[in-house]
């Protein structure tokens, strides 16, 4: 008697028990808050197209109070990024880092042997697409394509050709280019894109395919022109720039703007940040400066993105391919 | 003339009370920062930047500049107090400040480092105002194979020491240059050197590690060596003659200060660049040119005056470009630059038409923050003097406390504090056999931007090398580094031509 009383008080103490636990932990799930400042690994240089656009997105999230801990920016982005990726690797199951990514997401671990794997990584939110465009400076005198084409034929190996890092994205347009027109130029690695404007402004390069952001302060102060964009439609920035399918060059390219988190990141964190870059894709704000700054919101969130993730990784594969096989 | 009323306007601006305000708390908060080993402006500035939407534009900006500011001046003090860097733009101060500390001049060093910093800060102000949009032109004309020949300058500096012995100072460049590569390469992404497979080598070696390694704990294993349980500090009284004092001591550097100022300004200007390699150059330049050469690494004031002149000059130099170009010249400006984004405002060419209210209150809130700084600063040094005083037993565990913490907190990764501790140790020893320390920091710090530079001239260039000499400002750099790395081997020759003559007579 005494004997089953006391097993009854027991089962009844830890049901509720478990009750209370479970009650507490979706509640807890819900109510997730980051407790330290979160860190924003940038996968590029200071100053570039990517390192901008992040750190807007980590004001505009601290100025709506959008995440109750302060965001703290960090810039790796040696290797065309693989500083950031093998960083990433390693806060594994860390709900206090979020990456910015570029499309060197792709490639790096493609070119590269560190060892990452990027179907491991969390997708967090796909925040906008940009655009690609190629740039002379104004001392060059070349104000269209065909001039273009014709100055580099003439330089041969002496035309420099700048961007971010080996085998990344503007290294893919370059390729690109040199493919379609049977060119040949040297292409020059920096570390950012801010980097690359100011040389081309400054002469040390004589081309680059910098995205809009990266050189919009110049081509306002009339020192850089643009040539070509490589997307479908014109960019609404710069309305006089023909497009190369216009010009009958069938040469697209675009760029992604995510963010993404380590493996296994608690999901109630992953909940969280995509709820807080949700409301900041909502603002009126971003939707503005992307309008201003020739970019394309496109917000994709959770497995779709993942997807999305795959599947270029598989089309930049291909081009990696054709690109080496172009070189040898 | 046009600047100058714009200058007015901007001073309306900044001499409000919120702004004065904002300026004493910005600095005040930025010396702290500072003299915190592992906190840095960046820091600073990046923990400060949510709470700048409460206020107008202008305001926020003169709230980060004061931070800035202040961090600039307040790197020096544990680099003197304690022998470790407060921030990595102070490497340089602790070589000469820490020896100066240990004579019981820590007042003097502390207050040499203020006045310096405020005549560096000013000085470059200065040449802000009055050159802006000219000098964002001469930071276009910087490209890979100049600021290879600045870098490889730098070296030269170190190398052509008098004093010390020149062969080890050569081991110990290539030491710091071998250092240098671990990790990721900058230019294919491929990793490099990744010892035992740690995956904590990836992103290389911080210098900053290293300088808390050698610096800060060989110090304190060498101080506990030399000296048992004595003092190791004789403890340092600052009184107002002593200031006075030290102020007659710096009106003779003036030479120093000039070089330091405008040095720093230019290397600060250089996008890639910024205030780290500014300070080591100018030490490097005043240690050969200096008279007293010999004697910099154990205690000159000089050694004191030159690296401060030019962080701080440097942190000057490194807006230039971001406000001209939107091009940061340093991790700072790069979050100041995203701070102008977020309020709306467009870094460029086009901000000084478009924004003449904000960039020249800026401009005329650093006149302000250094003079805000320089008085605090000054004001503070009693207390920061009074720390000296604990008992050795005391300062030394707090050094290694600091030690540990300032080595953890940027990358807050184990593996730097095993990396400290093994510096640590190394640089001990290698103390012991009469190493400098100075070049092996200085390699790790210029080694990554002189690979990349080189490589990026010869790809550019398609490996001909004499695209180094060829370019007039490359050139002029490379017959510079040529000069500096000659010079001692000329005093030695004239000074054996003297000494035949002297017989002789």
């Amino acid at each position: 008697m005494n004997n089953t009383f006391t097993r009854r008080v027991a089962l009844a103490v830890a049901a509720s028990a478990a009750l209370i636990s479970a009650t507490t932990t979706s509640a807890l799930a819900q109510d997730w808050k980051p407790i330290k400042p979160i860190e924003m690994v940038i996968m590029a240089g200071q100053g570039g197209g990517a390192d901008r656009l992040a750190r807007l997105f980590q004001s505009m999230i601290q100025r709506e109070n959008l995440s109750n801990m302060p965001i703290l920016p960090v810039n790796k982005g040696g290797g065309s990024g693989a500083e950031a990726l093998r960083y990433l690797k390693d806060k594994e199951g860390d709900a206090y880092v979020l990456m910015a990514t570029l499309n060197s997401y792709y490639t790096t671990p493609l070119r590269t042997d560190i060892g990452v794997d990027i179907a491991e990584f969390t997708p967090i939110a796909r925040m906008a697409v940009d655009t690609f465009v190629l740039w002379v400076s104004e001392d060059s005198g070349i104000t269209n394509l065909d001039e273009y084409v014709a100055a580099v034929k003439a330089a041969g190996k002496d035309w420099k050709m700048g961007g971010t890092g080996t085998g990344a994205e503007d290294s893919l347009v370059t390729a690109m280019l040199e493919k379609e027109f049977g060119l040949e130029m040297t292409y020059v690695p920096f570390e950012g894109g801010g980097e690359v404007a100011k040389s081309l402004i400054g002469g040390h390069i004589d081309s680059t395919v910098n995205n809009p952001s990266e050189q919009m302060g110049f081509y306002n102060a009339g020192k850089a022109i643009p040539i070509a964009a490589f997307t479908p439609e014109r960019v609404a920035a710069f309305p006089e720039t023909p497009t190369m399918i216009e010009l009958g060059h069938d040469l697209v390219y675009a760029m992604q703007r995510s963010f993404v988190a380590p493996k296994d990141m608690p999901p109630e964190a992953v909940a969280y940040y995509t709820e807080m870059f949700t409301k900041l894709n909502a603002l009126p704000d971003w939707q503005k400066y992307t309008v201003d700054e020739a970019l394309e919101a496109d917000f994709l969130t959770g497995d779709d993105l993942q997807a999305y993730f795959l599947e270029e990784r598989a089309k930049h594969e291909a081009l990696l391919k054709a690109m080496d096989e172009q070189a040898s | 003339m046009e600047m100058f009323a714009h200058l007015a306007d901007g001073f309306a601006t900044s001499l409000s009370p919120l702004n004065i305000l904002i300026v004493v708390l910005g600095v005040t908060a930025g010396l702290f920062i500072g003299a915190m080993p592992g906190l840095g402006s960046v820091n600073g500035v990046a923990i400060v930047l949510p709470l700048t939407f409460v206020v107008p534009p202008s305001s926020a900006i003169i709230l980060l500049a004061a931070i800035y500011y202040g961090a600039m001046y307040g790197g020096a003090i544990s680099s003197i107090l304690l022998g470790i860097p407060g921030a990595s733009t102070a490497v340089a101060t602790t070589f000469d400040g820490r020896p100066m500390a240990q004579q019981g001049k820590a007042g003097l060093a502390l207050i040499a480092a203020a006045v310096a910093s405020f005549v560096g800060g000013t000085i470059s102000v200065i040449l802000f105002t009055l050159f802006a949009a000219p000098l964002a032109d001469i930071a276009l004309k910087f490209g890979p194979a100049e600021e290879f020949a600045l870098v490889l300058m730098a070296f030269t500096t170190f190398v052509g020491l008098g004093g010390d012995d020149i062969l080890k100072t050569i081991v110990m460049i290539c030491l710091g240059l071998v250092l240098s590569t671990v990790g990721l390469d900058l230019i294919s992404g491929q990793p490099r050197l990744i010892f035992f497979d740690q995956p904590g080598f990836y992103s290389g070696i911080s210098f900053l590690v290293l300088a808390i390694g050698v610096y800060g704990i060989g110090e304190v294993l060498y101080t506990i060596e030399t000296s048992k349980t004595a003092p190791a500090v004789t403890p340092a009284k600052i009184t107002l003659k002593e200031l006075g004092l030290g102020l007659r001591e710096m009106n003779k550097l003036w030479k120093t200060m000039t070089m330091g100022s405008v040095l720093g300004f230019f290397v600060g200007m250089l996008p890639a660049a910024g205030a780290t390699p500014a300070a080591l150059m100018s030490y490097g330049i005043a240690k050969s040119t200096s008279k007293t050469g010999r004697t910099f690494g154990k205690g000159n004031i000089e050694g004191v005056v030159a690296p401060e002149t030019a962080n701080n000059a440097a942190s000057t130099g490194s807006l230039l470009p971001m406000l001209t170009l939107g091009i940061p010249g340093s991790p700072t400006t790069a979050l100041l630059l995203g701070g102008m984004v977020m309020w709306g405002l467009v870094p460029g060419p086009m901000l000084f038409i478009e924004q003449p209210d904000f960039v020249w209150g800026l401009i005329s809130s650093l006149y302000t923050a250094n003079f805000a700084a320089v008085a605090i600063n000054i004001a503070l040094i009693p207390l920061f003097v009074w720390a000296l005083r604990m008992p050795f037993t005391v300062l030394c565990a707090l050094v290694l406390v600091l030690c540990i913490v300032g080595g953890y907190a940027p990358s807050q990764k184990m593996h730097d504090v095993w990396l400290i501790a093994g510096f640590g140790v190394g640089g001990y020893l290698m103390r012991k056999a009469d190493y400098p320390m100075a070049p092996l920091v200085l390699a790790l710090v210029l080694g990554p931007l002189m690979e990349k530079s080189f490589r990026q001239t010869l790809i550019a260039e398609r490996g001909d090398v004499f695209a180094f000499i060829e370019r007039p400002l490359s050139g002029t750099f490379m017959a510079l580094a040529l000069l500096f790395f000659l010079l001692p081997l000329i005093n030695y020759l004239v000074k054996g031509a003297k000494r035949k003559i002297a017989p002789a007579e």
